[in-house]
């Protein structure tokens, strides 16, 4: 038998039917759904006459629109609770595998609860509403977003109709030096490829850095690749994986167990698989990456400046740096340690993790933040994510040092619920997207890892937080 | 879905690459539960001089006049001329939504990001795909020439342009034609096959239990 890749093994177990021109019909076991893309396909549904194909592989949450703070009053914009109330009415009438609504203390981003609940085993096939569903291929999953019209579809016939991408393996050797993170290697990553680099592929992550990631990690590094274009990035099973997964509420137990997890260790690409494309880098060389521009691939290290449009001879790209240095409100070759901030996030399906807010309370504990940063939150990923975090103590470092303890959900990664930057405000952000508005009207955001947000915060300004003593 | 023949109509250019479905359809819009309604905040943040929220009345809005829909010569548009990688970013299917409640039926650009061109075939938006030199072109063409028009065949899969002096070729999946050329109902297409699908399904409830 030819060798495969992992995304070759996972494709190949869950095709249906196959037409002449290769687009296949695509059983999904897990569909994780959210109250903002899922109304209008339950109506189109129900508008059809179609009942959901199996709500057994339902998933569901209230993440993108609920509010994080002042949870007694309910949600009070009136749109917002639209979409939260439709969710509950569609989940009540038709059922699901598990529905954490608002308040409830499982309840959270859906891509840190699918994994904490494991509800995201390996060898699943799982989509969500949501482009950033590539999280989950962490677990060894073909995990990736889909449109709403789509999840009308997964919903009546638990399939989908879609041709496979092209593989590519993004390597990344050798050891991470101190201080850098699996935020800035998914940075680096986009900076080496562009936005683009991965569109019509899915992406494995391999090689020594990225085995010594923690789970934690690597849903941080696949959770990026669609910032890469890719709708999917993927982690072959090891150790880690099976030991996270173990005791999970859905995760199979007893003999049940021994048989997945034997399964499972199989979910890595053979020795001399191809791919259609090889990126390698050496962890070696990343440094904390802080980016200056409105796409993720406009980025730099803490070292670097903000570039010299003068110096693109790409007519297009300079077209593009000028007109994002204008939008940022940033001039060519400013040092990214002269960049002063307003605001800090630290959250987002990407870094909102209880290691995410370990390294950041790491970084705080002790100190204060600076008197122009107007507001630093933090917001916990998952309601079990904030409860641990409060056995930890780690609230109360970050209370101490003036930021605020919110209550779960995407908050200010996009910006739906009242947590947002108004216009001119400048952010260091934890999320995942820099794009004009997108953290409110007018905002500007630099994407950096959680550690690098909360030393931003403590001194006002982007700092190297390896040189924090 | 109304289904997609031959379309004639007139060219606006959007001259700018890594267009994302933020930009296309900022996050404010997004909480509506319906699919129609999104045509007036299409590139909200670009095309209005305020700052947009749900339930204002758009038509008293401040525009911007410099951004390309906002001129006359480009008023009623129904193909849009984009850059690489269009549509990047979040998933939201509000963005194609977006697009064609304004009146587009149809996209031109070197490439666009996958799930938004997914996207763009389950709505009768037809995403195409033009080498960067042929986009160039069109580009230029749009700008020189006021009310430039193209002619879009699906069925020949060619772009010419008004006076027959031009066409372009380009690729489609055959499938997606297919669905796209008839209006089709890709999940009444789907539940034929439902004895497969079932019959998949119960082998894997044997071969993987701990997934059901």
């Amino acid at each position: 038998m030819t060798a495969r890749t992992l995304y070759d093994k996972l494709w190949d177990s869950h095709v249906v039917r196959s037409e002449s021109d290769g687009t296949a019909l695509l059983y999904i076991d897990r569909h994780l759904v959210h109250e903002v893309t899922s109304p209008q396909a339950f109506e189109g549904l129900k508008l059809a006459g179609r009942k959901p194909w199996r709500v057994g592989s339902i998933v569901a949450t209230a993440d993108h629109n609920t509010p994080t703070q002042h949870w007694d009053r309910g949600i009070e914009d009136p749109t917002s609770r639209v979409q939260v109330d439709a969710l509950d009415a569609n989940m009540r009438q038709y059922g699901a595998k598990a529905y954490f609504p608002f308040r409830d203390k499982r309840q959270g981003i859906v891509h840190v609860i699918g994994p904490e609940n494991g509800a995201t085993l390996p060898g699943m096939t799982v989509v969500c509403g949501d482009s950033h569903t590539s999280t989950h291929g962490a677990f060894g999953c073909l995990a990736f977003g889909i449109g709403t019209s789509e999840v009308e579809h997964v919903l009546a016939t638990q399939c989908l109709l879609t041709k496979q991408s092209k593989a590519m393996l993004v390597k990344v050797d050798g050891t991470l030096p101190f201080g850098c993170t699996a935020k800035d290697v998914a940075l680096a990553v986009i900076g080496k490829i562009g936005t683009a680099g991965g569109s019509g592929y899915a992406i494995e992550f391999g090689g020594p850095a990225i085995e010594a990631l923690s789970m934690e990690g690597r849903m941080t590094v696949c959770n990026m690749s669609i910032e890469a274009g890719a709708r999917a990035g993927m982690i072959a099973v090891d150790d880690k994986t099976i030991a996270y997964l173990r005791g999970r509420p859905f995760a199979p137990a007893a003999e049940m167990w021994d048989r997945a997890a034997a399964y499972w260790r199989t979910l890595v690409s053979d020795a001399d698989a191809k791919f259609d494309r090889v990126v390698t880098i050496d962890a070696a060389t990343i440094a904390p990456q802080v980016t200056w521009g409105t796409s993720p691939e406009m980025v730099t290290t803490i070292e670097g400046r903000v570039p010299d449009p003068d110096k693109e001879r790409d007519p297009m790209r300079r077209d593009g740096i000028e007109r994002a240095l204008a939008y940022m409100g940033l001039s060519p070759n400013t040092a990214m340690t002269d960049i002063c901030i307003d605001k800090v996030f630290i959250g987002s399906c990407t870094n909102s993790r209880i290691e995410d807010l370990r390294a950041a309370a790491a970084v705080v504990s002790g100190r204060h933040k600076a008197d122009n940063v107007k507001v630093a939150m933090v917001v916990p990923g998952s309601g079990l994510v904030k409860a641990q975090a409060e056995r930890e103590g780690l609230d109360r470092v970050f209370t101490a040092a003036g930021f605020e303890w919110r209550e779960p959900g995407c908050s200010m990664c996009l910006a739906m619920n009242d947590d947002r930057l108004e216009p001119g405000e400048r952010c260091a952000s934890t999320s995942n997207r820099n794009f004009e508005g997108r953290q409110g009207t007018g905002g500007r955001t630099h994407l950096v890892s959680p550690a690098m947000a909360a030393a931003a915060a403590i001194a006002g300004h982007f700092v190297d937080v390896r040189r924090l003593s | 879905m109304q289904p997609f023949h031959i379309l004639t109509g007139l060219v606006a250019p959007l001259d700018r690459a890594n267009v994302d479905t933020d930009v296309i359809i900022p996050k404010q819009f997004l909480k509506s539960i319906n699919r129609s309604g999104f045509g007036a905040n299409l590139f909200d943040g670009w095309r209005y001089l305020d700052k947009g929220e749900p339930g204002m009345n758009h038509a008293l809005r401040p525009l911007n006049p410099d951004f390309a829909l906002n001129q006359p010569r480009y008023r009623g548009a129904q193909i849009l001329l984009a850059r690489r990688n269009f549509g990047c970013g979040s998933s939201r299917e509000h963005a194609p939504w977006a697009l064609a409640d304004y009146g587009f039926r149809a996209l031109i650009a070197p490439s666009y990001a996958d799930i938004f061109f997914n996207n763009c075939y389950k709505n009768g938006l037809l995403p195409i795909v033009l080498a960067e030199s042929e986009v160039e072109h069109l580009f230029h063409d749009t700008a020189a020439f006021p009310g430039f028009r193209l002619t879009i065949d699906l069925e020949r899969q060619t772009v010419t342009t008004q006076d027959g002096g031009a066409t372009f070729k380009f690729d489609v999946e055959p499938f997606r034609k297919h669905c796209l050329l008839n209006g089709l109902d890709e999940i009444g297409l789907t539940l034929t096959h439902a004895t497969d699908i079932a019959a998949f399904e119960a082998k894997r409830k044997i071969e993987q239990p701990w997934l059901f």
